[in-house]
């Protein structure tokens, strides 16, 4: 016994147990039954029959689930875009020697910190058709007639909870950029003055190349995030109106709970993999490995 | 092509002065080294020459145009980095060819002072590497090689040797003297070691605490030391120093460091008997005799070509250097001959005599 303790493969075994338990129980145990159920009919209340890839026939075919697919691009494209710009912009920002810098990066950080729902409720508040802060301001101010109804109209509510979420996500690029931008030594721009850089040349082939590492982290999570959002729009908009802003995540919850048909959500929620393992693929291959970043070989 | 002009020159950061006023004038083609502990203004010095820092008060010309509100860009001037400041994403080819690209060259103007560039420095193999895949040796001659390619015309080195080896530094030092002698680019190189600033050195500005202590060749610096600080800073193993006061021993005058020792002076020496002294030996200008000053070794350190040797004379170090093989063993008395002296005032640490 104590012999079989001393032995490094065996202790190594036992101290990953409880780990590797967990991760069985409470991730792979799920992620399988989902998948399970996406190929089943199952209804909340009756286990399933294997049905094969008939749930996924059904949705490809459906008007909505298509109209999700496509919600959820548009936001994931557009809100990722955005927060990429802003996040940047910040970033270099907050670079910069400003006064207060300490208390200015922790106040970008706020967004990032308020729990979601709490956010979203305050952005419901000021998108609402009779209350809201931002029509109020804006009649006062002249630049409009009559209240926006910013969650009421389809397009509106796709960019208003576009921005909901780009709020809420800028924090994060905009941290991990700073953290990217202060690994770049100072006399690589000191050298790129000397080498006659306009500030723009600077940012242009000096700052962004040595970024793109980060970038392609950041913007991989970012979009992994994004792709898979669900409680900023379940609490603004349900999904509505008119479905134009469920996204898979949402849609595949009200199939499964509400609606009642667990196989149907499950087989949308399936069929998010492998667009999110696409994600990652693209950043580690396309981004990530640079051949600047490893020594030694010849080339 | 173009001199270096440096007309009280200060650099101070907020509330604290750096730089105190420093004037130097560099000729067209010169290679000149400032050379001082680490704080004493020489980074900042250089710093402020290539534009990098803002000069507090005083005047930078570089061929004769007044630079201190000319953007580094502007200046005509190319800098070799402590850490090379290589573009980590670029190629070698790249790294030497950005500010040609920037400055609009042509393709092919680009690719023939690159080639002319890295065939000077031995990189024709290594261009379309990058820099983590060179040694420190070669990153350092591609920092050189972006130096060059633009023909600029001052240089300045900060420090580009620290980072490597001690044999490479030995062969990069004479790489740089022969890169000069090649090209005559006047040449501003910034160092702690006082052996590179005397191996490379057209002039030498010594400096210490933000001021210049004194600036000269080589060997003027080593054979007529200023004052304590330059005696001290130039030259290796150090010179000896210790104090004393200006006595009369068998007729003529000598400096008694302790009682029953006399460092005697040449003839010529005008000076007060009775005045306290700093004297100073170089280890080199001992030598081991009959007669002389009498110590006890302590240790004794051969490297081959000589011997240095570590004494104590009543409490103070004193160090030899010697060129013949003795079996000395610590603990034995021997006697060192001093063959040249220097005083120094010991207050004002200078030069007496």
């Amino acid at each position: 016994m104590h012999r079989l303790l001393d032995n490094r493969n065996v202790l190594g075994v036992l101290f990953m147990l409880p780990a590797g338990a967990l991760l069985l129980v409470f991730l792979t145990y799920p992620l399988g039954l989902g998948t399970w159920l996406g190929f089943t009919d199952a209804k909340i209340g009756r286990p399933g029959e294997w049905i094969g890839a008939e749930n996924f026939t059904y949705l490809f075919g459906d008007s909505v689930a298509r109209l999700s697919l496509f919600n959820t691009f548009f936001y994931t494209i557009v809100a990722s875009i955005l927060k990429f710009a802003l996040g940047l912009w910040l970033a270099l920002l907050l670079n910069k020697n400003l006064p207060f810098k300490a208390f200015l990066r922790a106040i970008v950080l706020l967004p990032f910190i308020v729990p979601t729902a709490l956010s979203a409720i305050a952005f419901w508040w000021m998108y609402d058709s009779q209350f809201s802060v931002i029509s109020w301001t804006l009649t006062k101010m002249g630049v409009i007639d009559g209240y926006i109804d910013f969650l009421g109209e389809p397009w509106l509510a796709r960019f208003s909870t576009i921005a909901a979420n780009v709020w809420r996500g800028v924090p994060f690029v905009a941290i991990t950029l700073l953290a990217g931008l202060q690994t770049v030594p100072p006399s690589l721009y000191e050298a790129a003055s000397l080498d006659g850089a306009t500030e723009w040349q600077k940012f242009w082939y000096v700052t962004l190349p040595m970024l793109t590492p980060i970038i392609a982290v950041v913007m991989t999570f970012s979009v992994l995030f994004t792709f898979t959002d669900f409680q900023l729009i379940y609490v603004l908009t349900r999904g509505g109106p008119l479905n134009a802003t469920h996204l898979m995540a949402t849609l595949s919850f009200q199939r499964a709970i509400p609606g009642g048909a667990l196989g149907e959500g499950a087989a949308l929620a399936t069929s998010m993999v492998p667009f999110l393992l696409a994600a990652i693929l693209f950043s580690y291959f396309g981004l990530q490995r640079r051949a600047w970043q490893q020594g030694g070989t010849d080339k | 092509m173009a001199d270096v002009a440096l007309r009280q020159v200060r650099k101070s950061f907020g509330a604290t002065a750096v730089v105190h006023g420093v004037d130097v004038s560099i000729a067209d083609g010169e290679f000149c080294v400032l050379v001082g502990p680490s704080g004493c203004g020489k980074s900042t010095l250089l710093r402020m020459i290539a534009g990098l820092e803002e000069i507090s008060a005083g005047e930078i010309a570089i061929g004769g145009r007044v630079v201190n509100n000319i953007a580094p860009k502007e200046r005509d001037i190319a800098m070799v980095f402590q850490n090379y400041a290589l573009y980590p994403h670029m190629t070698v080819h790249d790294n030497m060819a950005f500010s040609l690209k920037l400055a609009g060259e042509s393709a092919g103007a680009i690719r023939s002072r690159v080639t002319e560039a890295a065939q000077i420095l031995g990189l024709m193999d290594y261009l379309q590497r990058y820099p983590r895949q060179l040694s420190g040796g070669q990153r350092q001659r591609v920092a050189m090689g972006r130096a060059i390619v633009r023909k600029p015309q001052v240089f300045l080195f900060d420090e580009p040797l620290s980072n490597l080896d001690a044999k490479l530094r030995v062969q990069m030092r004479t790489e740089i003297r022969a890169l000069h002698q090649r090209l005559k680019t006047t040449s501003i190189y910034v160092t702690h070691d006082q052996i590179e600033a005397m191996s490379m050195a057209d002039k030498i500005v010594v400096m210490n605490g933000g001021r210049v202590e004194q600036i000269g060749g080589p060997l003027e610096l080593y054979d007529n030391p200023a004052n304590l600080f330059v005696a001290g800073f130039i030259g290796s193993p150090a010179m000896n120093f210790l104090p004393g006061k200006v006595a009369r021993a068998n007729g003529a005058l000598a400096v008694a460091t302790s009682p029953g020792v006399a460092f005697p002076l040449p003839a010529q020496v005008r000076i007060d008997e009775g005045r306290e002294v700093v004297v100073g030996v170089r280890p080199e200008h001992l030598s081991v005799g009959n007669d002389g000053i009498p110590v006890e070794v302590v240790v004794v350190e051969p490297t081959g070509a000589d011997t240095q040797i570590f004494c104590q004379l009543a409490g103070a170090n004193i160090n030899a250097v010697v060129r013949e093989r003795h079996e000395f063993h610590p603990g034995e008395n021997i006697r060192l001959k001093p063959e040249l002296t220097y005083l120094f005032d010991p207050a004002s640490g200078a030069r007496l005599a």
